[in-house]
């Protein structure tokens, strides 16, 4: 079974964000794989060692990413293609554009990425992945069994649990609980910096400029106000209730 | 010269980091308290390959080098200095003479099993009478048809009772003193080997010291490690790099005692501000982490030079003096930052500086090792 996997290096989400002049500093940051991709990650290589075949990891991010990619390679990953050219960084659209046309030079079964990034969490690169590739798609996913080309995924949906079938090829995204990614092993970090990372450009993806405009535009990035401290009223009952009734009203202004 | 790490140490630094954060950290206060060593994080370990760090895949290790090595121990010794000196015997004390002076059958039957983490290793030479002086040893091995037969005691045995190897020195000719030294393989469960006092120790309480006991031990004699009266200096070979190991201990004692200092200091508020606004706090944080740095370029060196081949007992006894002095006082000034909740159990610095003391002592004391670097500088040409 050939497996791609779609991986996004993000911030480790214990960092703490600082935004300056519009826009999150990235000095220092520890960065990680993004947790979901993480599982991802970690599925593709137990159905790999399941049902042989190959993984390989697509990924779409500045160079800093490779430290991502070889940690998923040192996992188990076969191969990587990174796109690190700048041209190609844009928004969900876009990212859904330039992954489909790295995924359409190669054979696949099964297509496995996050339920969404920590940091942006729009939860729609994958899906619009899919739709561009015309295949089905099942996400957050906290069960995937797949027997023949018969796949049985098990959907986290709100609470509940979803059971859905499909026939590969199909794409999947995961969700926190399908596995227990494992600690890459010192002989895979050996072996990992072996494994082939191919780099690509828009040139190489024959993306045209339409294809690479992002259809949305970041208008500000801020962080959520500091939390203060709380009221506590005094006075009469009545004064109270009457202050309690005009701050709801007219300063918090969650009354109506 | 370069002084960044290639991406496979730096790959295997944010591993072992990884691995101690949620590993080993946790349960390090509790093991601490209760004197507990957990062979189940050992069995972790193993599965990462942090366990044969530096012997090759052939005998079932990872085969990287003594550099990635002193990584590993400086970062589990960050959370929790028992697991890291717990690693350190087992890879450089007990590991390292077989891997340089076993046979192929004797790497094969006990470096593979060491390195894959099934066994865990130990290093025997200190006795009741012989600790520094190292000459003055009283255990005996005698020839026996095809086997030695072992008497005497040991103590201060680091991973004693837990360990399934154990690398012990003995005199096979006692009027030759340390020329009639031998070394030996010795199995848990060998007759007549026997674990003697269980030590309750001031730190690193989450790693077993004890007594060994031979009374008529039979080792076979292809379980000679070298030839007759080659021990002492095989003992003598094995600490010049096994104290490396300490070194990255203690730095990486002082890192882990060196933020704990430094995040409290940033949230506790004295006098209306952070004492990090201090300018005695901050000179205290400053002289920490250039010490540390400092420890860590020094260990770095001896570990590089010792994966290099060139000669590394300077180097090594350098790092191990200034890195295990080093980690006594920034876990001192650590406890002093933290005032009086330094003193208090809940807070790890508490821990870190019972730790910290051993590793001036162990391994060759630093007075020792002050002996050890006075000859070379003297003797070097110039």
């Amino acid at each position: 079974m050939d497996i791609l996997v779609l991986l996004k290096q993000t911030f480790d989400t214990e960092e703490r964000i600082t935004v300056e002049n519009g826009k999150v500093k990235e000095d220092g940051v520890r960065f990680v794989i993004n947790p979901y991709d993480e599982y991802a990650v970690e599925e593709a290589i137990r159905l790999k060692e399941e049902h042989d075949g190959t993984v390989t990891i697509l990924s779409i991010g500045p160079s800093r990413t490779e430290e991502a990619i070889r940690t998923a390679l040192a996992m188990g990953a076969d191969e990587a293609v990174l796109a690190d050219d700048e041209s190609l960084f844009g928004d969900e659209y876009t990212a859904a554009k330039v992954l489909a046309a790295m995924v359409k030079v190669r054979n696949y079964d099964l297509i496995i990425g996050g339920n969404q990034a920590v940091d942006d969490g729009s939860g729609q690169v994958a899906v619009r992945l899919a739709e561009e590739l015309g295949i089905p798609h099942i996400s957050t996913l906290t069960k995937l069994e797949i027997n023949g080309t018969e796949v049985v995924g098990h959907r986290d949906a709100e609470g509940d649990v979803e059971v859905v079938t499909a026939t590969l090829p199909v794409l999947v995204t995961a969700q926190q609980g399908l596995n227990e990614p494992r600690y890459p092993s010192l002989i895979g970090i050996r072996k990992a910096g072996k494994k082939p990372l191919t780099h690509v450009t828009a040139a190489d993806l024959r993306l045209s400029p339409e294809d690479l405009t992002a259809r949305t535009e970041i208008v500000e990035t801020y962080l959520p106000k500091p939390k203060e401290a709380g009221r506590i009223l005094q006075g009469e009952m009545n004064d109270q209730v009457k202050e309690l009734v005009h701050s709801l009203t007219n300063v918090e202004k969650v009354v109506g | 010269m370069k002084f960044t790490l290639d991406q496979e140490h730096e790959q295997l630094r944010r591993l072992v980091r990884d691995f101690a954060d949620r590993e080993v950290a946790p349960g390090a206060a509790e093991r601490d308290e209760s004197e507990h060593f957990d062979r189940g994080l050992f069995e972790k370990m193993a599965e990462l390959g942090l366990t044969g760090i530096p012997w090759p895949e052939e005998y079932g290790g990872a085969g990287m080098d003594f550099l990635a090595y002193v990584i590993a121990v400086e970062e589990l010794s960050r959370v929790c200095a028992s697991t890291g000196v717990v690693l350190s015997a087992h890879t450089s004390l007990a590991g390292w003479p077989i891997y340089k002076f076993g046979t192929e059958e004797q790497k094969q039957k006990y470096l593979r099993k060491m390195a894959e983490g099934e066994w865990l290793g130990a290093y025997a030479l200190t006795e009741p009478g012989s600790g520094s002086d190292s000459g003055a040893m009283r255990t005996t091995a005698k020839l026996d048809g095809d086997h030695y037969v072992l008497n005497g005691s040991k103590v201060f045995i680091t991973n004693g009772g837990a360990a399934d190897v154990y690398v012990v020195f003995a005199l096979t000719e006692p009027e030759k003193k340390t020329r009639g030294v031998t070394a030996f393989i010795v199995e848990k469960g060998m007759p007549g080997f026997s674990i003697g006092k269980k030590e309750k120790k001031m730190g690193i309480r989450a790693s077993t010291t004890v007594e060994l006991i031979f009374e008529d031990c039979r080792v076979p004699v292809e379980n000679r490690l070298g030839d007759e009266g080659f021990g002492f200096k095989i003992a003598m070979m094995t600490l010049d790099g096994g104290r490396n190991g300490i070194a990255a201990q203690a730095v990486g004692i002082a890192q882990g005692a060196f933020e704990q200092a430094r995040d409290y200091a940033k949230q506790r508020v004295q006098f209306g501000k952070p004492i990090s606004d201090l300018q005695a706090i901050q000179f205290k944080l400053a002289d920490m982490a250039t010490k540390i740095e400092a420890s860590r370029l020094l260990t770095y060196q001896a570990a590089w030079l010792e994966s290099s081949g060139l000669p590394y007992g300077q180097a090594s006894a350098m790092s191990k003096v200034f890195a295990s002095d080093t980690a006594m006082e920034v876990t001192t000034e650590a406890v002093q930052v933290f005032g009086g909740y330094g003193f208090i159990r809940e807070y790890p610095v508490e821990r870190m500086m019972r730790d910290a003391k051993i590793t001036q002592i162990y391994e060759g004391t630093n007075e020792i090792q002050r002996m050890v670097i006075a000859r070379h500088i003297l003797t070097q040409q110039k």
